[in-house]
């Protein structure tokens, strides 16, 4: 048997529910794991008492006999931006520094109900805005992974889920929440070698989880494998009352429907994703992703998505516009951080606690996001991007006429080292450009690690889907996966 | 329809000038629940009591729509007859105050859920129908009141209540359609009454359920629509009247020394009777609205618009014209009884207790314009109070109709009714105060009379035709007032004989 730290989801729920180890054995297993990863920066606040209460209610209940939920005995880590009661929730931010909720969020709720523990709170990009998670107001997360060139720098884990991409890939926690809104969950899984998977827009609450963009933020798990994926999705996702756009559907049941023969699947390569400047290695691997689907016995087509080029300008107006409205509440009145100069009146403590409580990515987004929607501003930024992102919706309805999923890489690049890109926003920005259309469209998309590149990083392929079919991403996640028998982990330097 | 006599000008150095008036009148919504959390919206709640996660704008929290008020609108902008847009949509109106805890406010500026309608206002009370006036609405949107400041709590600070934040309100837009300030209080009348019979708004202005913002300018009359400026949250038909007119004088007096009118937002002190500037055009907010994205569009069904016509009332207008049409009564009384829900439906609760309502409808409205509504006045109570019940009235009024008791007796056994809450009949019977019609007991008592004034006898023979009201009320009064007056005045013509 493996050791317990380096199973997933679907092994330790078997294993606490046949009894090889107890959940209270996992929860410490774990617990220690989190301790030891101080280095990383990835946990912001360990919850150690909360994965050994939900691993004991476990153990209680197996030895009732009582029918244990799909998480029963599994400890997670769970991205800051989930709002967990009683446990502090800061979005990475100073702002929200000292603010406790005396609520949980539905997803985090439907995870604790599925019989998971929570191991902490995880280190993210500040509000979600980020894809190195150099914007998070506690200092970066570093990357388990090292190059192999018997240098030590620090790497990027990607972000903004970068804590939760940290911790499954160093083993630390066996799974973790992540949240996507551009990428948020796909790029990261690609930057560290696990499978990260944003499904559909609605099919996971957003009531609880501290809002980005809200006609894109989307919950997802971030874990080993595919399996986990589908599982740990399951316990996520459903129908939530308290937030106007989630899916009034039932949840399907993807772990029972996995599935890697895809006869029958045709698989569209769209041709803008050929970028400019892409390594060759990315292109070599998509390449090889095209030839694993063909022997899973899909069919592969060549489509087109003209207005790709346009999503990345489309979201950088349509998600910080958002964002700028979102994030007013943050005003020092009501919790968070207050900043009240002496003699101060009530806007010059607005300015002053925003000016000391947000990062200068989170200034910069709402600035662009003010600015997009102001008077004589709307229409030329604000309705021509929701115009773009009405096109790129129709781009890939059309393409859903010649083929049932697409395969693309996950980012232009494997993961980059701490502070080489973040003197440059659009070069950050561009990280994006392959998660970002499904974003805007709201489509189901999938990461799968499926090699390294020349340095020793991991590489990951993206699968994308129609809405609503979540279990077509899995199946075809799943084929890769077996072909490309990816099994490369950080080795422990931390 | 006209209103010649009504024409309101203000007379200025240079000549008349008429007044454009428009209203954007703030209604709260009827419910039990906030507009997009469970909050309750019950009033006088002590601070900060009524707030939910949603209300305080917590980290991760999402408004969910009130379905009943999406259902009041409707019917509220069916009752004034206007386009129910069956897509709708909320947006955010993003600016920063220490009542907006969202740092938005939740409307419907692009796409409201009323389009337009139209509101028929009466300028005389009297004769609704000879002086009455179409106002246009324009739209009717759904948007969050914000909360309350209070400046007077703490020598340095401010204190807010956000039991208020997030409660639900119609903005109901009119046309520039008025032109003076009685038109613009006959308006919001008109208004608060259908918005009670829709049973969508409890009209109550002091308590701030309803309130203006009062839109003003002026004109040489014919000329092109002036400058205007806007008066915020004005909560009174008096203070609205006392906006437009100090308005409409400042604006003439600014425009005839040479200046030009601002388009600003202006505040009404009621203390000092003026407004004064709040801020202009070019310092106003720049509200960066765009659509909700926690919101999906709000689109209808046929169905639901059929449920929400067939729930409503008859309106003040229908029933004002039955009143009058079918039930036969004045103009005045149809109108006084229809102005208020209330004061309809204590009306209809009266007829229903007989067969044929049109008999007895024209004798119960006047008893009920005099004698109740004098009653309730006394007392300070609305008609919902009466300590008299319709049942009660109508058996009152039964008595005087069948000769048991006459008018003047009925106004003592009325009063008796108020004190004691008993029936009319059981006051009648108990004290005695059964009408007498017996043609033989009264003529004994007239003989009695005629005996006793032998003189004055003589006299109204001899001519005096004026003393034929002393032995009315000698009679009357020897008979407590019990007499039936038309049998004492046919008996005592017969037994005088005629007069010279």
């Amino acid at each position: 048997m493996a050791e317990i730290f380096e199973m997933g989801i679907a092994d330790i729920r078997s294993g606490v529910a046949s009894g090889d180890f107890t959940a209270k054995e996992v929860a410490e297993t774990f617990i220690a794991r989190v301790s030891a990863a101080k280095s990383l920066n990835a946990v912001l606040v360990e919850t150690p008492d909360h994965a050994l209460a939900a691993a004991e209610a476990t153990d209680k209940a197996k030895a009732a006999g009582e029918t244990l939920g799909k998480m029963a005995g599994v400890p997670i880590g769970m991205k800051d931006l989930f709002c967990t009661e009683g446990v502090a929730t800061t979005a990475g931010s100073l702002i929200l520094e000292g603010f406790t909720p005396q609520y949980e969020s539905t997803v985090s709720s439907n995870l604790f109900k599925a019989g998971a523990g929570m191991l902490g709170k995880l280190n993210m990009d500040q509000f979600a805005m980020g894809s190195s998670n150099e914007t998070s107001a506690f200092g970066n997360v570093i990357s388990p992974w090292r190059r192999n060139d018997g240098g030590n720098t620090d790497l990027a884990p990607g972000g903004s889920s970068g804590g939760s991409a940290a911790v499954v890939s160093g083993r630390i926690c066996p799974a973790a929440t992540g949240t996507d809104t551009g990428g948020s969950i796909r790029q990261p899984a690609a930057f560290v070698g696990i499978t990260g998977f944003k499904p559909t827009y609605g099919r996971c609450s957003r009531w609880g989880t501290i809002a980005f963009a809200s006609s894109l933020d989307q919950a997802g798990p971030m874990a080993h494998d595919v399996r986990d994926c589908a599982i740990m999705l399951e316990a996520m996702a459903g129908f939530d009352p308290k937030d106007s756009t989630s899916l009034e559907l039932p949840v399907p049941e993807w772990e029972a429907g996995l599935k890697s023969d895809l006869a029958g699947k045709r698989i569209g390569i769209p041709k803008e994703y050929r970028v400019d400047n892409m390594p060759s290695e990315i292109d070599a691997l998509w390449q090889q992703g095209i030839e694993w689907l063909k022997d899973a016995g899909a069919k592969i087509v060549d489509v087109s998505l003209p207005h790709t080029k346009y999503a990345l300008p489309a979201y950088y107006i349509i998600a910080p516009a958002e964002a700028s409205s979102n994030l007013a509440r943050y005003d020092g009145v009501r919790y968070g951080m207050r900043d009240l100069p002496d003699g101060a009146g009530l806007q010059d403590m607005y300015a002053a606690t925003r000016e000391a409580g947000f990062g200068p990515e989170v200034k910069r987004r709402i600035m662009i996001g003010t600015y997009v929607l102001s008077a004589g501003y709307y229409d030329a930024y604000y309705t021509q991007a929701q115009k773009v992102r009405t096109l790129i919706s129709q781009n890939f309805d059309k393409t859903w006429e010649s083929c049932d999923l697409l395969l693309t890489p996950t980012a232009p690049s494997a993961a980059f080292g701490l502070g080489e890109k973040s003197d440059d926003p659009l070069a950050m920005y561009l990280n994006d450009v392959f998660t970002v259309p499904s974003s805007l469209a709201g489509l189901p998309a999938i990461s799968v690690p499926a090699g390294l590149d020349g340095q020793g990083l991991p590489l990951g392929l993206q699968i994308i889907g129609k809405a609503l079919d979540e279990q077509s991403v899995f199946n075809a996640g799943l084929a890769l996966e077996e072909r490309a028998g990816f099994v490369a982990k950080p080795e422990q330097w931390w | 329809m006209s209103m010649t006599e009504s024409t309101y000008r203000i007379q200025g150095g240079t000549g008349e000038w008429e007044v454009v008036i428009g209203l954007e009148v703030h209604a709260q919504i009827t419910t039990n629940a906030k507009l997009f959390s469970g909050a309750s919206t019950e009033f006088g709640a002590e601070p900060n009591t009524q707030v939910s996660l949603v209300d305080a704008a917590m980290p991760g929290m999402l408004p969910v729509l009130n379905k009943e008020c999406v259902r009041q609108a409707v019917r509220t902008g069916l009752a004034i007859d206007a386009q129910i847009n069956k897509y709708s949509r909320f947006d955010r109106k993003n600016y920063f105050y220490a009542d907006l805890p969202q740092g938005y406010q939740i409307s419907q500026l692009y796409h409201p859920i009323v389009g337009e309608g139209k509101i028929e206002i009466s300028l005389d009370e009297k004769d609704p129908d000879a002086h009455g006036k179409t106002i246009g609405v324009e739209r009717i949107h759904i948007e969050q009141d914000a909360g309350k400041l209070m400046h007077d709590q703490h020598p340095t600070m401010s204190y807010v209540d956000l039991n208020r934040c997030g409660v639900a309100l119609m903005e109901i837009v009119s046309m520039p359609d008025m032109a003076s300030p009685k038109e613009a209080a006959a308006y919001v009348r008109k208004l608060r009454s259908i918005l009670r019979y829709v049973g969508s708004c409890d009209g109550n202005m002091e308590q701030g359920s309803m309130r203006a913002d009062v839109n003003v300018s002026v004109r040489k009359p014919g000329d092109e629509l002036g400058t205007r400026t806007e008066t915020k949250n004005v909560n009174s038909l008096r203070y609205i009247q006392q906006v437009i007119e100090y308005e409409a004088q400042r604006q003439v007096d600014v425009i005839e020394s040479g200046d030009e009118i601002v388009q600003e937002t202006r505040l009404f002190d009621p203390d000092k009777n003026e407004t004064r500037s709040m801020r202009s055009k070019e310092d106003a907010h720049d509200y960066r609205y765009f659509p909700d994205p926690d919101l999906l569009p709000l689109e209808l069904e046929d169905d639901f618009i059929f449920d929400c016509k067939a729930s409503l009332p008859e309106l003040p207008d229908e029933k004002r014209a039955r009143y009058k049409n079918v039930l036969g009564l004045s103009a005045y009384n149809a109108a006084v009884l229809t102005a208020e829900h209330e004061t309809a439906i204590w009306f209809e609760e009266l007829l229903e207790t007989t067969d044929e309502p049109e008999k007895i409808a024209s004798s119960a409205a006047n008893w009920l314009t005099s004698e109740l509504f004098g009653a309730l006045n006394k007392m300070g109570l609305s008609i919902e109070k009466s300590p008299v019940s319709p049942q009660q009235a109508a058996e009152l009024l039964g008595l005087i109709a069948d000769g048991t008791i006459s008018g003047k007796i009925a106004k003592q056994v009325f009063e008796i009714m108020l004190e004691t809450g008993d029936g009319a009949a059981k006051i009648v019977e108990e004290k005695g105060l059964k009408q007498e019609s017996d043609t033989g007991a009264i003529e004994k008592v007239i003989a009695d009379v005629m005996a006793a004034n032998k003189d004055k006898v003589a006299q109204y023979r001899g001519g005096k035709d004026k003393l034929f009201g002393f032995f009315v009320g000698q009679t009357m009064k020897a008979m407590q007032g019990k007499a039936n007056p038309q049998v004492v005045n046919e008996l005592l013509k017969k037994t005088l004989g005629p007069a010279g």
